[in-house]
């Protein structure tokens, strides 16, 4: 043949990037401990075979504290895109099948929702529901549903005036049999694909938040709160405070990126030709 | 059975100041074979919409032996077979799946319309658009369906394949004393199969 | 004068995924030669499904891009290259296509039609081809969506032929069209052949294409079986091949005779003629050779073994 087949490569490199992320997860779990162990003999280390990141001016390696930083974020990512993603399927749902009033109040809050800038809306809740895990976990799922909510909420208005959902209406097919064999199966890949690319927006606020001291306390290696003391000792000299947790955030937010987009490609029903 | 629309009106939403169907009235019996004539763009396909109960009218009133259309529940006893019979299958499900949403389909029916056994195993996409329409008919014809309105139902395809689906739906209208109202261009065609065609103004 | 448009042994074939990863060759056109010369308009016309449009795309260089295309084009004598086709199409080849919905929704109807040029002589011109179709200057301001289905289809066709083209190639440039309607688009086609230009039309509907084509190509189940100049469809005697008189005689002002089994799909018959299951004359010849060329047979081609018998019937 002579195009190499494109759709294999699409699932190894699926596979490959949520394995990766996978172990980044459980190796930064693991890593926990480490992370927080203070050892004054070897502080402000720059790179090296011995401390791959460096060390910091309390002696921490810096190697695990950004593992278990990104690990971290990537549970918060997990979590709050999921709750995120159900309000949005739920209320996208809701919307479009009811219409009217109910449309018109949801729509409102979606737009409503969108009007606040992100990290004003993510810091406020988080602060009222008293900073922390919780405060961030709500903050970023609550402010993050509404463009999801929104392409299901146009999705379903759409498939519900598609010819052959009509036809199959005028068959005796039931509501619930055509919202469970006609319009979720159609909703699915733009979930799916909704879903995944809300971690990376997700792990990015969550930085942020705790960057800004609203988000989960300083004593977690949380890569928000390791960026914002870096930034301290940046000063010094000490680059490699900011630079290795940061780049490792970049890197792990541009794979959920591109795995979100791989897994559009492959759920894609028009993309049998290819 | 009779079914019969009476002073049909109809306009798009915001554009009341140009109906597609003003004051249309027409009425199809069992066994009646009726054609349907008019320009392009004068609400043929909106008037089988409106008669199977798709969309409802917003003037006059579309009625099955003098009930109103939109009173009958489960399966419609007016089925409408669409020109573009890939717009009417669910693209994601393979079409014996669609075909079984409305109960099992006749042997009988899957013979006289050339339909294999393995091209239930597909997905529309792998089809033709005759293998499609094909498959679209034998749907239509449910045991409850009394009316078919076929709009410009073998437009698309080729003359044999035609010849073959109208001979096969005349035999099973006569058989079942089923009403038809199709819709064509063709005028060698409706002089062919219908008793009396209608035009549209 | 070289013929506009010549096409020898054409073959399209597709690559398509089957469940999961598997891959299959899906042929859909194999061994079509034609001809077009200035002035000609020719029909192509086959069964839906049978690969028409891939034609007409094939042509330009439009193929999906896993179609793969085998054979050779000749346009005006010298080879159409994928960078030739490039460059021609659009200006001295053009397509009309199928659906209204090539138009661009978001640009108004003179901006498509003058591909964004503004000087006067492109308005004037603009103006000019719509004038030519019935449709009035004002509708050069209006959106694709603001049109009807009749009005956009001239619109498609104004937009075509504002540059002379030297080849148009139409797919189903009627359907869902009145006749009174589809016969002044033909109308036009005809016209435009007139003035010098070859026309290819590919359509399923016979009935339309005989209306204006002087050549009739007939396609069946991938491959072209029988070419023939349009007179001789004026009875079942002048064609040759069994499957063009089954057309024939299933026209419904020529009795509406259906004609039982279907057509294979294009790429599953490997040895002898593709329409013998449907065929009343099949004999063992017919099945056990091995590929049945297309030959020259009384001013046309047929793809048959015995199309003489046909011919006294």
């Amino acid at each position: 043949m002579r195009t190499s087949n494109r759709r294999r490569s699409t699932l190894s490199f699926l596979l490959a990037a949520a394995a990766a992320l996978a172990v980044v997860t459980v190796v930064g779990i693991l890593l926990t401990e480490t992370a927080m162990e203070t050892d004054f003999s070897r502080t402000g280390l720059p790179p090296s075979l011995d401390a791959l990141f460096g060390t910091d001016w309390m002696g921490r390696d810096m190697f695990a504290r950004t593992l278990s930083g990104l690990s971290l974020s990537i549970r918060i990512g997990l979590l709050t895109a999921a709750i995120s993603a159900a309000v949005a399927l739920a209320l996208g749902i809701v919307s479009a099948v009811c219409g009217g009033l109910v449309d018109a109040a949801i729509s409102w809050c979606i737009d409503l929702v969108m009007g606040i800038p992100h990290i004003l809306l993510v810091m406020l809740i988080s602060i009222a529901c008293g900073r922390g895990f919780t405060g961030v976990v709500m903050g970023v799922a609550l402010s993050h549903w509404t463009s999801l909510a929104r392409v299901v909420r146009g999705e379903v208005i759409q498939l519900r005036q598609a010819p052959y959902i009509l036809t199959a209406q005028k068959l005796g097919v039931s509501r619930a049999g055509i919202v469970r064999r006609h319009l979720l199966p159609h909703l699915l890949p733009q979930f799916l694909t909704g879903l995944v690319l809300l971690f990376p927006h997700a792990i990015l606020h969550e930085a942020s938040v705790t960057f800004l001291g609203f988000g989960l306390s300083s004593e977690r290696p949380a890569i928000g709160a390791i960026l914002s003391e870096s930034m301290r000792y940046l000063t010094t000299g000490k680059w490699w405070l900011a630079l290795f947790p940061g780049l490792s955030l970049v890197l792990v937010v541009m794979l959920f990126a591109l795995l979100g987009d791989r897994l559009r490609r492959l759920l894609d029903p028009a993309s049998v030709h290819g | 059975m009779i079914l019969e629309a009476r002073d049909i009106w109809f306009y798009y939403p915001g554009r009341k100041h140009a109906p597609v169907l003003r004051d249309v009235a027409l009425s199809l019996c069992s066994g009646e074979r009726v054609g349907l004539k008019a320009p392009s763009g004068r609400g043929k396909t909106t008037l089988c919409r409106l008669l199977a109960g798709y969309e409802r009218p917003r003037g006059g009133d579309i009625l099955l032996n003098g009930r109103p259309l939109s009173a009958y529940r489960g399966v419609c006893p007016v089925q409408m077979v669409w020109q573009h019979p890939e717009t009417v299958v669910d693209p994601l499900l393979r079409l014996g799946a669609t075909l079984a949403e409305a109960g099992p389909i006749e042997t009988r029916l899957m013979d006289a319309l050339h339909i294999q056994a393995g091209w239930l195993e597909r997905y529309p996409a792998e089809l033709s658009g005759g293998e499609l329409q094909r498959f679209c008919i034998a749907r239509a014809l449910h045991p409850a369906t009394r009316f078919l309105l076929c709009d410009e139902m073998t437009a698309m395809l080729d003359l044999v394949t035609q010849a073959q689906i109208w001979d096969f739906l005349l035999e099973e209208a006569r058989r079942r004393d089923l009403g038809l109202l199709v819709v064509s261009h063709s005028d060698a065609l409706l002089e062919r199969v219908c008793s009396r065609v209608q035009t549209l103004a | 004068m070289p013929p506009i448009l010549e096409i020898r042994d054409l073959s399209i074939h597709f690559v398509q995924y089957e469940r999961g990863f598997r891959r299959r060759r899906l042929p859909v056109i194999r061994d079509l030669s034609l001809t077009i010369q200035p002035g000609q308009v020719v029909a192509v016309v086959g069964a839906s499904g049978s690969g028409k449009s891939l034609l007409a795309h094939g042509i330009l260089d439009l193929l999906p891009y896993n179609g793969q295309m085998e054979g050779s084009i000749l346009y005006q004598g010298e080879p159409l290259s994928p960078r030739r086709a490039e460059q021609l199409r659009g200006d001295e080849i053009v397509l009309i296509p199928q659906g209204v919905t090539y138009l661009d929704p978001l640009m108004k109807v003179g901006d498509q039609i003058r591909r964004g040029r503004k000087d006067p002589d492109s308005r004037a011109r603009c103006t000019a081809a719509l004038q030519r179709y019935g449709v009035g200057p004002e509708v050069e301001a209006l959106y694709p969506f603001e049109l009807s289905g009749g009005m956009a289809r001239r619109v498609l066709i104004a937009s075509a032929v504002v540059d002379r083209p030297k080849l148009i190639i139409t797919d189903e440039p009627t359907p869902g069209l009145d006749a009174k309607a589809a016969g002044r688009i033909l109308g036009h086609l005809r016209e435009l052949a007139e003035e010098g230009a070859g026309v290819l039309l590919v359509t399923h509907d016979l009935e339309l294409a005989l209306t204006i084509a002087h050549r009739v190509t007939v396609f069946y189940a991938g491959e072209t079986i029988e070419e023939a100049a349009a007179q001789d469809f004026s009875s079942s005697a002048g064609l040759r091949h069994p499957f063009t008189r089954a057309l024939w005689r299933a026209m419904p002002q020529h009795g509406f005779h259906p004609l039982s089994g279907a057509q294979p799909y294009p790429g599953t018959v490997d040895t002898g003629c593709p329409f013998a299951g449907q065929c009343s004359r099949c004999r063992p010849d017919c099945v056990q050779t091995q590929r049945i060329p297309l030959r020259p047979w009384r001013g046309g081609a047929v793809r048959c073994l015995f199309p003489e018998e046909e011919a006294s019937s």
